[in-house]
């Protein structure tokens, strides 16, 4: 099933697919050689991974279309292995996240992304777009004039040259701004920072090389709490690219698929002198505007990547940190959403709170996996805290005979149990109570739990406590609620509303 | 799509009784585009429908093709441009949706006008998104029998081949499937071909109890040598099933000399088994049902 691909994936829409898998590989150069110096490796590291990544991912994976190469994401998260323990370990840390993504394929945890709401996904991104931005800055701090008056005009390329009537729609404006900054700091002899000085580009075609690791514990201790977090990073943003994919395209992907289509290729990147990557949401984007729709165009982009860059390296070598930096700006840009800071005032306080928190958690620690922890659980406790309003009471007393009837209404949880608890009035002095929970839905223990302490509350004041219907109202608690997911099962158990 | 409920008043709930005794509504689908095989195809439909008395659906299946619809190759991204280009996408395809809608309408106004001259009453039209094969597979449960274009209007320039739609729809479905090729004789001599297989027994089976053959005459042939047996049986079944039967044993290869047989008989109807579900000896023999496909002058019933 991992191989399957139709027709139409593959020769579908071969002249669009080229295309766009040229403009595509030309834009991921650039990005590849900046996340490289970002996790601190050489730019090789990065361009090898994209090219490994892109090919893999144009035939496994599970989303035709999507752009999957080495990312800025996952290069944050490896700072710090590269810093302490040097490449050698990133790449094992890559072959070890791509094996615990493989395993999440098959466990089918893509389905897990439905935990993951709007709210989060749009933090992500924005606090993804804020990374990119920061690790623009150490290139233009401490540096001549020259520098911010390329990196101005580098932007200045990128977002005119389009309106240029005629070529301005055929040629990317990235790959111009490039050329032209290029050419200009050989032809002024300008004295700055190249590619050339950020390490070793490649010289040749990638080779199987086992990451030179000793095969132990220790190794395993080192990388794994790394590996851990790339595969969730990867698996998440590959897999929020496939549904913006899906929207922009209107067609389905398999997520699972996906999810171990990027583990082969982290696997084979990890082997290849790459480091692990994951889909990109600016590429994906630049591909489907360019006409991009089947597997060719990842393929041709992975491919058409490796060529140029092997065969041009001396020319790559030369390009200015500057028109780089302009040009990861530019991504910068196209990836942060700037409709939510509109939404802002539109979306209620809560959806804004889980946006802000994953954003600042995420720039804090630079760890977009703890960023989307801390999303995801404020948006469910958002939730629950709101379930939890439809829950109430009503309540009447017959006087004659001094009895007093709750009827309880909604959902009683762990979050609502104490509003439960309040509902009942303790100091009444009556002959005996009746609880009515045929229209309560209790879902938890704790609930279970409130409802004991009621009725001992009650039987201490000296009443008598009867409950009525608690046999429906619990038959949510059982864990096997999820196998109820016929509508007339449905109804027998949630009917009472 | 937004669209999507745009016909709806135009689909008119199907009243008509259908035979009591079966007591079933299922629908003689006919599927409808743009190619000229249409027009057969409604008129073996309606043909079909009076026979058995089933009501009839009019089915166009609106392709999407998922060629981009825009290039723009500048490579830069800037501010909202995901959003920019979700909405350009959706306001072109919303666009050639609409004229898909548009265009698949008037087909099936002119078809629907067709099987009503035909006298059929209250033909049922319908239009769904998605490829003719995975809307047919949806719509299985309600289908009584299927009517469809050799070739679809994509490929209707090549005069050999079977369209890229009907051997996924063959594979897939499990009722009864004719294949128009050329245009409507109403048929009096039928062929049923028979080797005794599973799949021709059931064949011959439905061609006793269908209504669809009443008044018919059908030629039950068998290609081989050792045959003389099964043809008495399966003459007996349908002699008993009031049908007349002629009996004929053939030698030779089979697909020619049953295209001969058909051209000298003048049968206007070939009933048969269909593709064996067996992918892998298809692909080693080719298929005979495929073969049948391309060779046969005149429509072909394929009964699973």
């Amino acid at each position: 099933m991992l191989l399957h691909s139709t027709r139409q994936d593959w020769i579908g829409n071969v002249r669009g697919d080229v295309l766009a898998g040229l403009v595509v590989a030309l834009a991921l150069i650039p990005e590849a050689i900046a996340f490289s110096i970002i996790a601190g490796v050489d730019p090789k590291v990065g361009l090898y991974a994209s090219f490994c990544i892109a090919v893999v991912t144009a035939v496994l994976g599970g989303r035709p279309g999507m752009i999957s190469a080495a990312t800025g994401a996952m290069a944050l998260l490896m700072v710090t292995l590269v810093k302490d323990h040097g490449l050698q370990y990133l790449l094992a840390a890559s072959v070890l996240t791509g094996v615990l993504q493989v395993v999440m394929g098959y466990l089918k945890l893509g389905s897990l992304m439905s935990f993951v709401s709007r709210s989060v996904v749009t933090g992500f991104v924005n606090a993804l777009a804020i990374l990119i931005f920061m690790a623009q800055l150490p290139e233009l701090t401490h540096v001549s004039w020259h520098v911010y008056a390329m990196t101005l005009a580098g932007l200045g390329i990128i977002y005119l040259f389009p309106y240029v009537p005629g070529i301005g729609k055929l040629i990317p404006s990235p790959l111009v701004c490039i050329l032209f900054m290029t050419a200009l700091a050989i032809y002024l002899g300008l004295d700055i920072r190249t590619v050339g000085d950020m390490g070793e580009l490649p010289d040749t075609l990638p080779v199987f090389l086992w990451p030179e690791v000793p095969l132990n514990i220790e190794t395993l201790t080192i990388i794994f709490p790394y590996s851990m977090a790339l595969a969730v990073v990867g698996l998440l943003e590959s897999l929020m690219t496939a549904t913006i994919v899906d929207d922009l395209t209107d067609t389905p992907s398999d997520k699972n698929r996906e999810c171990k289509g990027q583990g082969i290729a982290n696997v084979g990147a990890g082997l290849l002198g790459g480091m692990a990557g994951c889909a990109m949401i600016g590429q994906s984007v630049i591909n489907i505007k360019s006409g991009g729709r089947g597997r060719l165009s990842t393929m041709v982009a992975g491919t058409v990547l490796l060529i140029m860059v092997v065969f041009l390296n001396d020319w790559v070598a030369k390009i200015p940190m500057a028109a780089l930096v302009a040009v990861m700006i530019m991504v910068s840009i196209g990836t942060f959403d700037w409709s939510s800071i509109r939404n802002i005032k539109k979306h209620p306080l809560s959806t804004n709170t889980v946006m802000i928190a994953t954003v600042v958690v995420v720039v804090w620690t630079h760890n977009l996996a703890y960023g989307v922890f801390v999303g995801v659980l404020l948006a469910s406790l958002f939730f629950a805290n709101r379930i939890s309003h439809f829950m109430y009471s009503e309540s009447e007393l017959d006087e004659e005979k001094n009895v007093r009837t709750y009827r309880f209404h909604g959902q009683i949880f762990f979050n609502s149990s104490s509003k439960f608890l309040a509902l009942f009035n303790f100091k009444e002095a009556v002959e005996k109570v009746v609880i009515d929970l045929t229209r309560a839905h209790f879902w938890d223990i704790t609930a279970v739990y409130s409802l004991d302490m009621a009725v001992i509350k009650f039987r201490r004041e000296g009443s008598e406590v009867e409950i009525i219907g608690l046999n429906e109202a619990s038959e949510t608690i059982v864990d096997r609620f999820g196998v109820h997911d016929k509508p007339e099962e449905l109804e027998k158990v949630l009917g009472a509303h | 799509m937004e669209t999507k409920n745009l016909n709806t008043n135009q689909i008119s709930t199907n009243q008509i009784n259908i035979d009591k005794s079966t007591n079933d509504n299922r629908v003689v689908l006919s599927c409808i585009d743009g190619s000229s095989v249409s027009k057969a195809v409604c008129d073996y439909s309606s043909w079909i429908a009076k026979k058995v008395s089933a009501p009839l659906k009019l089915l166009h299946a609106i392709e999407h093709s998922h060629n981009p619809a825009v290039s723009d190759f500048t490579g830069a991204i800037g501010l909202g441009s995901q959003e920019d280009l979700l909405n350009e996408l959706t306001e072109l395809e919303q666009n050639r949706g609409r004229l898909l809608i548009k265009k698949g309408q008037l087909m099936l106004n002119g078809a629907k006008e067709r099987v009503c001259m035909a006298g059929v009453e209250f033909p049922e039209l319908c239009q769904r998104h998605g490829s003719l094969a995975e809307t047919l597979i949806e719509l299985e449960e309600d289908i009584r029998v299927l009517v469809m274009g050799i070739r679809g209007e994509a490929h209707e320039q090549e005069f050999m081949g079977i369209g890229t739609q009907l051997e996924t729809v063959i594979r897939s479905l499990h009722r009864p499937i004719l294949v128009v090729n050329t245009d409507f004789t109403e048929p009096e001599n039928i062929m049923l071909a028979y080797d005794g297989s599973e799949a021709c027994r059931k064949a011959l089976g439905m061609v006793a109890s269908s209504p669809l053959f009443k008044d018919i005459t059908c030629h039950i042939v068998h290609v081989g040598d050792k045959g003389k047996d099964l043809l008495e049986e399966a003459s007996a079944i349908l002699i008993k099933a009031d049908l007349d039967v002629i009996s004929a044993q053939l030698s030779g290869s089979t697909e020619e000399v049953l295209a001969q047989y058909q051209t000298e008989k003048h049968i206007d109807l070939m009933i048969m088994g269909a593709f064996s579900h067996n992918r892998v000896r298809d692909f080693l023999l080719g298929s005979f049902t495929a073969k049948m496909l391309t060779t046969t002058q005149r429509p072909l019933l394929l009964l699973r």
